[in-house]
């Protein structure tokens, strides 16, 4: 058939002469090569120890915020959940009791909050959804781990340290 | 025929009785071209006038007087008259005298639409998404009063309400002694019981539905759920009271909340009865007729699916299924 564009190259293979025979040229050409790669700075990390810098648009693992006094930023408004394309997000809501004022900033709160890591792609769309500023990507790599369950984080795991805990 | 009158809305003609609104005559057409309305609610009389959300501009009184009106006009209280021609959304001014009335709307809001139960059905989210200004120009504090329940069953925010007073109307309207009613006047005005007296009768529910905000709401939904992740069903029984039909709010088996159905206008087909609406919570209660349809540009009708079991690819695999749930029973947090 005939070309649609002349670009086409049609590469010609000679037979191979005796040195090429021999393929011991080609062989200390390669090895040359693995050699000078021995003595060049390494690209790779030993991860868990050394960690790399993250860049600033970096979405790691969720947390979920408190505000200047404390309180609980995330009022369970479902949003998050609404906005995320891999339904990975669910919670279940309670009201503020008498007395938990300094717990939860708004009148409903997150009783239940759960992220499914294996099914969160990271698109950080539940961040730019949230009305309160109340969920951040901005921490690791979420941990590998063996059971499927153990990827079903919830509120102990994804809320921030209370401001006392931070200042110890 | 002689005796309809013939009115053009933003230049779409349409012939109605003598004696309709403007807002009825738009309603007859449907579409973008229907005002939006906050107070008024077809099934309630005398109801409308009162929040100025459904001005329109008369450019032409008539056929025998062909003078414009002189100012914007309520249309679901203005009737129609033979050759009228009004513009809505075509017309600039009506736009921006809309944007400044969701203003005023706003102006005493809270604006907790994240906390609120009805965001998501809200009339006035749904306005001020469309006409309103996102930022707000308000300055001083916002009046707040404490929640108070009405009953054991209805709770009134009133922080959220806008004083439409469908609620006075369906109170006298449709149940029989009214104990709610607008105290005060002016900034003042608020809906209120005398020394939260309980309503106790078996319609007064139907307030939580005409409510176009969050003021008066379900008290055995409150926070519950937020109505886009509950799936609306319609089911209908044999009520000695009322007609029985309803939509039935679904999360996974649950029924966790009754309310009637609703129209594209947000109003009620049909009013229910309290016994509907708050005691009879079990699917066993109902016949089931089938998924409510929402309009596809509501926040409620989002990952819901027309089928709604998908079709099977492959084969099913029974031994198969029986390991795949062993094997989620065991890995599924406890």
């Amino acid at each position: 058939m005939e070309a649609l564009s002349n670009r086409k190259k049609v590469l010609e293979q000679k037979p191979m002469n005796f040195w090429e025979r021999m393929y011991l040229p080609a062989i200390f050409k390669g090895m040359a090569i693995t050699f000078r790669h021995m003595f060049k700075p390494k690209e790779t990390v030993f991860y868990p120890e050394v960690q790399r810098e993250f860049s600033e648009n970096w979405r790691g693992m969720h947390s979920l915020k408190r505000d200047e006094e404390g309180r609980e930023r995330c009022t369970a408004c479902g949003l998050c959940a609404l906005s995320c394309p891999a339904e990975a997000i669910t919670m279940v809501a309670a009201e503020r009791k008498k007395g938990e004022e300094a717990l939860y900033r708004e009148e409903k709160y997150a009783a239940t909050y759960e992220i499914n890591m294996l099914r969160c792609i990271f698109c950080g769309l539940c961040e730019e959804a949230c009305p309160k500023e109340a969920i951040y990507l901005d921490g690791p790599i979420v941990p590998a781990d063996y059971l499927r369950k153990d990827f079903i984080y919830g509120k102990d795991k994804l809320v921030e340290k209370p401001l006392t805990e931070l200042t110890k | 025929m002689s005796d309809k009158v013939k009115v053009t809305i933003d230049g779409i003609s349409v012939e109605v009785e003598p004696g309709t609104t403007i807002l009825n005559a738009a309603r007859q057409i449907g579409g973008e071209i229907v005002p939006p309305a906050m107070c008024y609610y077809s099934k309630l009389q005398g109801s409308g006038g009162k929040c100025r959300t459904c001005l329109v501009k008369v450019s032409k009184g008539s056929e025998k007087d062909p003078r414009p009106m002189p100012k914007l006009v309520a249309s679901c209280r203005t009737t129609v008259m033979d050759g009228m021609e009004v513009e809505n959304i075509t017309s600039p001014e009506v736009v921006e005298a809309r944007k400044g009335v969701v203003e005023m709307l706003l102006i005493n809001h809270p604006l907790d639409c994240p906390v609120c139960d009805q965001a998501g059905e809200c009339s006035l989210q749904d306005l001020g998404f469309e006409h309103g200004a996102a930022q707000t120009r308000y300055e001083f504090d916002r009046r707040t009063f404490e929640r108070i329940d009405i009953g054991d069953k209805i709770q009134l925010h009133m922080n959220r309400c806008i004083l439409c007073y469908r609620c006075t109307y369906v109170a006298d309207q449709i149940t029989d002694n009214r104990v709610h009613g607008v105290l005060g006047r002016g900034d003042h005005a608020e809906i209120s019981t005398y020394i939260e007296q309980a309503i106790d009768n078996d319609f007064s529910g139907n307030v939580i539905d005409v409510c176009p905000v969050g003021a008066l709401t379900d008290k055995t939904f409150r926070f519950k759920n937020r109505v886009w992740f509950t799936k609306p069903v319609d089911a209908h029984r044999d009520c000695p009271t009322c007609s029985g039909k309803v939509t039935l709010w679904y999360k996974g088996e649950e029924v966790i909340r009754v309310t009637a159905r609703k129209d594209e206008y947000n109003e009620v087909e049909e009013f229910i009865c309290n016994t509907c609406r708050f005691d009879k919570k079990n699917t066993s209660d109902w016949v089931i007729e089938g998924p409510r349809a929402i309009a596809n540009t509501s926040v409620i009708s989002s990952n819901h699916y027309e089928t709604l079991k998908p079709l099977p690819v492959i084969q099913q695999n029974p031994a198969l299924m029986a390991a795949n749930k062993e094997e989620f029973e065991r890995t599924k947090k406890s």
